[in-house]
């Protein structure tokens, strides 16, 4: 795991609540999406939050940079208060956000220049926006690609050429809406493994937005979400040896560690913490001899 | 006898321009009635244009079809029918939804087959509630719906033609564990009712070993095979090596085999692998 240095908060929220408003003016219906969040990321962290849809994730995401605006509570961006109005270009520049599906946030009909949108749009001189650019494409691995026509990309290159057009701009914080929920197994390994080494080399702080136990097993700290509130806040072994509430709330726990559950059913009192390949084999192993 | 035949079926894209490409290249498969067959392949492997075949969407560059015994490309007149037996619900079928109210949306397919206005009503009616649709559902327009109500709308709108052979492309593509087990188990449980065969074309291997009973890999254009769930996983090794997954419960009882622990049967299900475990400690004694 990478080393943090400095158990800074980059992210605070402080019983944030958010509501929809359907119905007339009236007759408001009032939808509580979020209730009482309370969480704190420090730097450098690698967080999966995991929840079924409707779960209110997507939502919480949205308030990472101000995208969304809590109706009580705060949320912290770099201890900056979201809703301070004069505040959103430095909140917006600090945690860069990437949506679910790629052709909607592919602006420029050539990569390099798709990378380079956000740079123009804050003002950066010409030599420095060059080397943000390449230095970006290189980072998600596409800098080969950078005269390339998005359209002739596939699912996971896109994405990926998302990812360096808001690595571009330096965040300190990255979050993903469900990144790999429209690619195929190929894409989801290529954007899996482009956010892993961000997180671990350049120090990025990664909140990763997932319905899929595999991509939350890979984390260091897993959050799950369910009718709004926060159900569980924890390694990734802890949140999955829960293994009836987990899908008691709609979610799937790695088949290593169901194997683990059966057969401690059966009372043959296994650690129950497994979730890895690794651990999974050992323990049969021991288990055979 | 067997429902669905191909004979060298080839289909090339583009042919004679500088963008042709051979997309299924001369395969051979003949698939029983009543099996439930999962697709699994890459992107750009062939499985799509080759499901687009089974229902005479795309015609094949050469090679043949046989339904039921019939040649589907004989006579031109009677891929109506074809489409009529083999019922196709694309990725995403919510986007194909128009109609202004369910009943219409579902009723579409039975309506252009020609049916009585009762036939129609019953069909409509039984569909629905196979895939768990409320009957005050009926009158609602599709659009207010979420997203795997809408799903299941438009699958019942294939369903409710009771097509021989149902193709499903990605049914579960973009829903969170819980739909997606909800989706599944209706298709499981309309093949079990119905005996229709079903295939069902999925990028996931560990829904594909615990559904289906076939299991056709498609690779680079190729058919790489078509067998049964067990023996497709015994050759994990070389499925692997094609770059398709294999569940993850197989990967450790592989690797648990090559550190010389042997096992009678190949694993794929977290059940088959608890039982095993079991068996072997019960021969033991100590259990």
């Amino acid at each position: 795991m990478a080393e943090i240095k400095i158990m800074e908060n980059i992210i605070k929220t402080e019983n944030l609540k958010f509501n929809y408003q359907n119905g007339s003016e009236e007759k408001p219906i009032i939808n509580e999406v979020l209730k009482d969040i309370n969480i704190e990321i420090k730097k450098g962290e690698f967080v999966a939050v995991l929840g079924h849809n409707g779960s209110g994730k997507s939502t919480f995401a949205k308030h990472l940079n101000a995208i969304l605006l809590p109706c009580s509570g705060k949320v912290y961006i770099n201890n900056i208060d979201t809703a301070d109005d004069d505040n959103l270009f430095n909140i917006r520049k600090c945690a860069g956000m990437v949506f679910q599906n790629p052709d909607n946030q592919i602006v420029a009909s050539i990569v390099e220049e798709d990378v380079a949108f956000a740079l123009e749009n804050m003002g950066v001189p010409y030599e420095e926006m060059r080397k943000r650019v390449d230095d970006a494409l290189k980072a998600v691995g596409m800098y080969d690609y950078r005269f390339h026509s998005p359209n002739q990309l596939s699912g996971g290159q896109k994405q990926r050429v998302a990812i360096a057009g808001i690595i571009a701009m330096r965040p300190e914080c990255i979050i993903l809406d469900e990144p790999t929920a429209m690619l195929d197994p190929q894409g989801r390994r290529e954007v899996m493994k482009t956010i892993k080494t961000l997180n671990k080399e350049c120090g990025i702080t990664i909140v990763l937005i997932t319905h899929y136990m595999n991509e939350a097993v890979e984390c260091g700290r897993v959050v799950v979400m369910d009718n709004g509130r926060i159900v569980f806040d924890d390694t990734p072994e802890n949140v999955f040896s829960n293994v009836e509430e987990i899908r008691k709330i709609g979610l799937d726990i790695p088949q290593t560690t169901e194997l683990i559950y059966l057969l401690n059913k059966e009372g043959l009192g296994l650690d129950s913490h497994i979730i890895t390949e690794e651990q999974c084999i050992n323990a049969i192993e021991r288990l055979l001899k | 006898m067997s429902i669905l035949k191909t004979e060298n079926l080839t289909y090339v894209y583009s042919q004679g321009t500088p963008f042709e490409k051979i997309a299924v290249n001369k395969i051979n498969i003949e698939i029983e009635k009543g099996e439930f067959v999962g697709i699994i392949g890459h992107t750009g492997s062939g499985k799509s244009t080759l499901i687009q075949h089974f229902n005479g969407l795309l015609q094949p560059t050469s090679g043949k079809i046989f339904i039921d015994g019939n040649d589907i490309w004989s006579n031109k007149e009677n891929i109506r029918q074809v489409r009529f037996k083999v019922g196709l619900v694309f990725q995403y079928p919510e986007y194909q939804l128009f109609e202004e109210n369910v009943f219409k949306d579902i009723a579409f397919g039975p309506k252009n087959m020609g049916l009585s206005e009762k036939e129609i009503k019953e069909r409509v009616y039984d569909t629905a509630k196979l895939l768990e649709i409320p009957e005050n559902f009926m009158k609602r327009s599709p659009f207010e719906l979420s997203g795997g109500q809408k799903r299941r709308v438009a699958i019942a709108g294939v369903m409710a033609m009771n097509p021989e052979i149902l193709i499903l492309d990605e049914p579960s593509a973009g829903l969170d564990p819980h739909g997606r087990d909800i989706i599944l188990d209706i298709i499981k449980n309309y093949h079990k009712k119905t005996g229709s065969t079903v295939m069902i074309v999925s990028h996931s291997m560990e829904d594909t070993a615990k559904y289906a009973e076939k299991i056709l890999v498609m690779n680079k254009s190729e058919l790489f095979c078509y067998d049964t769930v067990e023996n497709v996983f015994r050759r994990s090794e070389e499925i692997e090596k094609i770059g398709l997954d294999v569940p993850q419960i197989t990967r450790v009882f592989n690797k648990l085999r090559s550190h010389g622990i042997s096992f009678g049967k190949e694993i794929y299900t977290v059940e088959r692998a608890r039982e095993v475990i079991l068996d072997m400690l019960k021969k033991e004694g100590r259990i």
